[in-house]
């Protein structure tokens, strides 16, 4: 039984020193896609949590007896099922919520976070520390969902969950919302400048220079 | 005739799979360090979702929608829920088979793709090409154009980072700013360009 201090770091690393979407580019897609609104972004970090954690703990469970040449489709076939739940959920009691989602929540089955942990760790380890992974991933990957939700709502719009922050121009106050906010280029900008400052700060995890400047010659021998 | 010209450029430029709808992000990120590789992963996503969106359609309108079922005597009977898993299977098959063909029949174009292929089953934007399809209700024939654009879509935005990309190697950039962080702001930048082709009317 792993100690209680390797738990737990199982589940901080991947907050912010192994971010699932800065560091290991997974899960960008839905990352950009649904982060107009906060409440988009809540939901879905809500929906994808869910899915992760319990498709890291059925498969974790049964990963002595997947054969090893047909585990994609298993695991696929595991994770949609989840979606399709989830899904419905969404339509029965979010219906809004869910139309504004469109496609996307079904695309968590596609989701390169959810197939890459149950594939990189669930597959070899027990259900346990296999879920305390997935809950940190994902927690993670919300982590970023609403960092850059709040900043795409609050500069688009000057609300936050609907309700008004920055008093608008138009209203009477003095903040001009900026439309680019809510188009699809300023979520690669915002999550381009996240992964810059995540990466000054820590410097250890920025990539090596694919080519340097020739090395200097040494004065002639 | 013109409808089917004009789903094909708005699948392909206005709804750009990866720079408008943040589709396939991560395939689109990965492999477009070399323009090499990049021009493999854009000719097997243009083959794959043009075969399987169509492919899809058949599928859902056959089985799975609504009143399918009605020639059998169940015209209650709607499964659309399980579309997911039945398009899930669907793509993992047919890329499976393009393999095995491929493979057997044209070893060239399959080392060409090298591992590419395989990891398509995953690919985010193939998926909501037939999700698409199923939420705008196409027929058989806009289902088939849509692929093909979407494809040709994905395969030209492929190709145009790549080659930005290897201008940028030789760049003196901020470390942390180097590999994925720059990469996000040319991407932005190129969604910005795709952008304006979303407020071009078509002649």
């Amino acid at each position: 039984m792993p100690a209680r201090a390797s738990l737990w770091t199982t589940l901080t690393a991947p907050l912010l020193r192994e971010n699932p979407v800065t560091l290991q580019i997974l899960g960008i897609c839905s990352a950009l896609a649904v982060t107009t609104t906060l409440a988009t972004a809540l939901t879905m970090a809500a929906s994808l949590t869910v899915v992760v954690t319990l498709a890291a703990g059925i498969i974790s469970l049964i990963r002595r007896h997947i054969p090893d040449t047909i585990r994609l489709i298993v695991q696929i076939v595991i994770i949609a099922s989840l979606v399709i739940v989830i899904d419905q959920v969404l339509q029965a009691w979010f219906y809004d919520i869910s139309r504004a989602l469109s496609v996307f929540v079904g695309l968590i089955t596609t989701n390169c976070l959810v197939l890459g942990r149950t594939e990189a760790f669930a597959r070899h380890n027990p259900p346990g520390p296999a879920m305390v992974d997935a809950l940190g991933n994902a927690l993670g990957y919300s982590l970023v969902l609403v960092v850059i939700g709040t900043l795409r709502e609050l500069l688009g719009k000057g609300e936050l969950m609907g309700h008004a922050v920055l008093p608008l121009a138009d209203q009477g106050g003095w903040f001009t919302p900026l439309s680019l906010m809510l188009l699809a280029p300023s979520g690669f900008f915002l999550l381009g400048g996240l992964v810059w400052a995540i990466r000054s700060w820590r410097p250890e995890q920025a990539e090596a220079p694919e080519f340097g400047p020739m090395p200097q010659k040494g004065p002639a021998e | 005739m013109s409808d089917l010209w004009s789903l094909f450029l708005r699948a392909g430029f206005a709804e750009n799979m990866p720079l408008s709808l943040f589709l396939g992000l991560c395939t689109f990120l990965a492999l477009s360090k070399r323009p090499a590789t990049a021009m493999g992963l854009g000719v097997a996503m243009i083959g794959v979702m043009g075969v399987t969106v169509p492919l899809n359609q058949v599928v859902y309108d056959g089985l799975l929608a609504p009143g399918a079922w009605a020639w059998a005597g169940m015209p209650d009977l709607d499964l659309s829920y399980l579309a997911l898993i039945a398009f899930i299977g669907v793509i993992a098959a047919t890329v499976q088979l393009l393999e095995m063909v491929l493979d057997r029949y044209f070893p060239a174009i399959h080392a060409a793709f090298g591992v590419f292929l395989p990891l398509l089953t995953v690919q985010c934007a193939i998926l909501a090409g037939s999700l698409f399809m199923v939420e705008r209700r196409y027929s058989l024939p806009e289902a088939a154009v849509f692929g093909l654009g979407s494809g040709t879509g994905f395969a030209l935005a492929v190709v145009l980072l790549s080659a930005l990309r290897t201008r940028l190697a030789y760049a003196d950039l901020p470390a942390g700013l180097r590999g994925l962080g720059i990469t996000f702001l040319l991407t932005g930048l190129m969604s910005l360009g795709f952008a304006s082709f979303a407020l071009m009317a078509a002649p």
